[in-house]
């Protein structure tokens, strides 16, 4: 078995796991107020703390959420809520073309349900927003502007964007600026007070932590609706009993991932340039996707013409390699990337395409593997996307 | 794997038999809200989980194939294109003939597999002869008889040995939850099972004549020939009666002059079968067998004789109800279960002139 795809999700980090099973062993709702309930408070306070410690924020601005979709709708539709409220004429959003759907169909949903302005803007064909573009549309727009979101890094190709010079120009214009840095935290160094950005949202299980807890990064002063209304938990920003086990583990994991950053992707990298100059050896026209050099560490993406990404993800499967195509399902079909096509590539190619993103605990093995059984898979899978071509 | 209790326990079969099976569900809408909701059909969302949670207790991998387009090119146009002619189609043969079977199969073969696997009621055994299935209400080999000896080669139909109610009991057995899901009976594509509203939508009203098969006398108007089917008795809407104050059948559809003709039942009655593009698996081009003339309908005897690309059946016995576009599926009975020697398709239907 050869697992490459921690972008979907990585394993967990022993110590979190048991850090979550001590957690749940123990009794008490952090927000009842005797003797049990204090004991979780404070299991959740210095996990806020650890947090924020290691991601250059304040303590008061992790918001514990429910993982990363929950934190990208909550800044996305709060922020917008909240600005369009106090300012009606700010109904314009902006989100990169490029965006993973959480924030993507939250933008849209806007759009469609709630008079936003939706701007998508566009990206180079390495995936990357430019600067330049940006603060154009930010001096010609940005007194309407309620709310931008780029994401920190790609989750299907890797690239990393210009965050910091990116939220500059929108602080310069007063414009909160979100940040979805899922795939980018313990990859590359993510500092929330240093980006400049208004929010930021992570997950825990992209990082060794459990599934179902993540935290939105929000600025003190950055106005934003709850989505969630009910007990006032978490800066009456977001409500809901807080678990308790599940931010240990998420603290234990962020923690041990910021810290551990630079010995880990060493080593990933070099896996990772490893496997992609092996891929090109063996497959000499798969093209690899996403910025050749500002990518995450453990990302590699390619397009393998003439083949279906889900042939070959078939074909890969069946010999116990697990990658992805890297883009999202309709009804269980496989829908060319909206990543892709963002950057410019044809239909072909945004179907064509495999991501391999490898993690804490991949080894020179995985990518051995993964060589043995590619080539047999992309010549199968070219013979069964002939069928299509007209005849 | 349609999300249905047949071709479940298909592929658990398959599986215990040694097989290295994979799951598909073909995704066949362009746009899935489109079609059924229900949770008859087997081209839903809801149909796609329920075989996705088939595959997992099977233990088998799943995925959904996209052949919306095919089936759309191959199934649902020629469904439209043939009552726009005047004929009858069988979505459900076609279905097998261009998509189970040649767009399925060949991107499998293509992937490294072998053979698809079927939930469809038919036996297939080792001597490569496709045969009725033990179930005869629920037999489905006229809809297979349609596929090539290179298709059938690559087929395999594991229920062909058990009735119905041996295959939902199984699939309790073996925790299915789709063991009780009811049969699909309606044609998928179209959700509310209303097949003139779905014509008169892609084909739009076309008013014409409905004429007696013996006078020529107009009896009355229609909204477009393609809602009426050969044998056809009811929604008439004739204003006219009969002479003879008997019903009045459809008797043919002659779609250039957009006209209906009708009459008696016994006009209905034709005893020589004509058919194209036969696929002809008996050793002889000349036999005497029987005869299926559309689905679930009645077997008569007949004499048949294919030359290159006719096929031509003369009844024992006349038969009713023979529409253009229906398949002509010849079998040798045998207690083995009836042998299908090969089938076409049905273009006209006379009556011979000795009968006249």
């Amino acid at each position: 078995m050869a697992y490459l795809d921690h972008a979907a999700t990585t394993p967990m980090l022993p110590a979190a796991l048991d850090a979550y099973v001590a957690a749940a062993r123990e009794l008490g709702n952090p927000s009842s107020l005797h003797a049990a309930g204090r004991g979780a408070r404070r299991l959740v306070e210095e996990s806020r703390e650890r947090v924020a410690a290691v991601l250059g924020a304040r303590p008061s601005e992790v918001v514990f959420t429910g993982g990363g979709t929950e934190a990208d709708n909550l800044a996305a539709k709060g922020i917008f809520w909240a600005r369009r409220d106090a300012d009606p004429r700010k109904r314009r959003v902006v989100a990169s073309a490029v965006e993973h759907h959480a924030v993507l169909d939250a933008v849209e949903w806007l759009g469609r349900h709630e008079g936003a302005d939706v701007t998508l803007q566009p990206v180079d064909a390495a995936g990357r927003v430019d600067p330049a573009e940006f603060a154009e549309l930010v001096r010609a727009h940005g007194d309407e502007i309620a709310v931008v979101s780029v994401q920190w890094a790609n989750n299907e190709v890797g690239t990393v964007q210009p965050v910091t010079e990116l939220a500059a120009i929108a602080a310069g214009a007063g414009v909160p600026f979100h940040t979805d840095a899922v795939q980018a935290v313990g990859q590359v160094p993510v500092d929330f007070a240093g980006s400049g950005a208004a929010a930021l949202t992570l997950t825990g299980h992209k990082v060794g932590g459990p599934v179902g807890v993540g935290a939105l990064l929000l600025g003190r002063d950055v106005p934003c609706t709850p989505l969630l209304h009910g007990g006032g938990q978490e800066r009456d920003v977001r409500s809901g009993t807080l678990d308790t086990p599940g931010v240990v583990a998420f603290a234990t994991a962020v923690e041990a991932a910021v810290t551990e950053r630079e010995e880990h992707t060493a080593r990933v990298a070099a896996l990772r340039d490893d496997l992609v100059g092996r891929v090109r050896a063996a497959i000499p026209d798969a093209i690899l996707n996403g910025d050749p050099d500002g990518r995450l560490p453990g990302n590699a993406h390619f397009s393998f013409p003439g083949c279906e990404g889900d042939a070959l993800l078939l074909l890969l499967d069946a010999q116990g390699i697990y990658c992805s195509t890297g883009s999202a399902c309709s009804a269980g079909v496989a829908q060319p990337s909206h990543v892709l096509l963002a950057m410019g590539a044809d239909d072909g190619r945004a179907r064509s395409s495999l991501r391999f993103s490898l993690g804490h605990d991949s080894t020179k093995a995985d990518v051995d593997a993964l060589l043995v059984a590619l080539p047999g898979a992309v010549e199968r899978a070219r013979r069964a996307g002939a069928w299509k071509t007209p005849r | 794997m349609s999300g249905g209790v047949d071709s479940a326990v298909a592929a658990a079969r398959a599986r215990d038999a040694g097989h290295d099976v994979t799951g598909v569900h073909l995704a066949l809408a362009r746009n899935p809200q489109t079609f059924r909701t229900g949770a008859r059909g087997c081209c839903t969302l809801e149909d796609s989980r329920d075989a996705r949670r088939a595959a997992d207790v099977i233990g088998i991998p799943f995925y959904v194939w996209d052949m919306a387009e095919e089936f759309h090119d191959s199934v649902v146009d020629d469904f439209v294109n043939e009552y726009a002619a005047g004929r009858t189609p069988n979505p459900c043969l076609r279905c097998n003939e261009k998509i189970k079977f040649t767009a399925v199969l060949d991107r499998a073969v293509a992937l490294g597999f072998d053979a698809v696997v079927t939930g469809h009621h038919a036996r297939l055994g080792a001597d490569g002869l496709l045969r009725r299935s033990v179930d005869l209400p629920k037999d489905q080999s006229y809809v297979l008889a349609v596929l090539t000896r290179a298709q059938l080669d690559r087929a395999i139909f594991p229920l062909g040995d058990s009735t119905k109610e041996q295959v939902r009991a199984e699939a309790a057995e073996r925790g299915l939850a789709v063991a009780d899901k009811p049969d699909s009976h309606d044609i998928c594509f179209i959700s509310d099972g209303d097949t003139r509203g779905f014509l008169e939508s892609r084909l739009g009203s076309a008013p014409g004549d409905i004429v007696d098969g013996r006078t020529g006398e107009r009896l009355g108007t229609h909204n477009g020939a393609y809602g009426f089917t050969i044998g056809q008795r009811k929604g008439l809407d004739l204003r006219v009666p009969a002479a003879d104050g008997r019903p009045r059948y459809v008797l043919s559809i002659t779609p250039v002059s957009n006209t209906v003709t009708v009459g008696p039942r016994e006009d209905l009655a034709v005893d020589v079968v004509t058919a194209d593009r036969p696929i002809w698996h008996a050793a002889s081009d000349t036999t005497d067998c029987e005869v299926q003339l559309r689905a679930h309908g009645e077997v008569v005897g007949a004499s048949v004789s294919v030359t290159g690309e006719t096929l031509v059946a003369t009844l024992k016995s006349p038969a009713r109800g023979v529409a253009a576009g229906q398949a002509i599926v010849a079998y040798r009975p045998d207690p083995g279960g009836d042998i299908v020697l090969g089938s076409a398709t049905i273009t006209a239907g006379a009556r011979a002139e000795s009968h006249a």
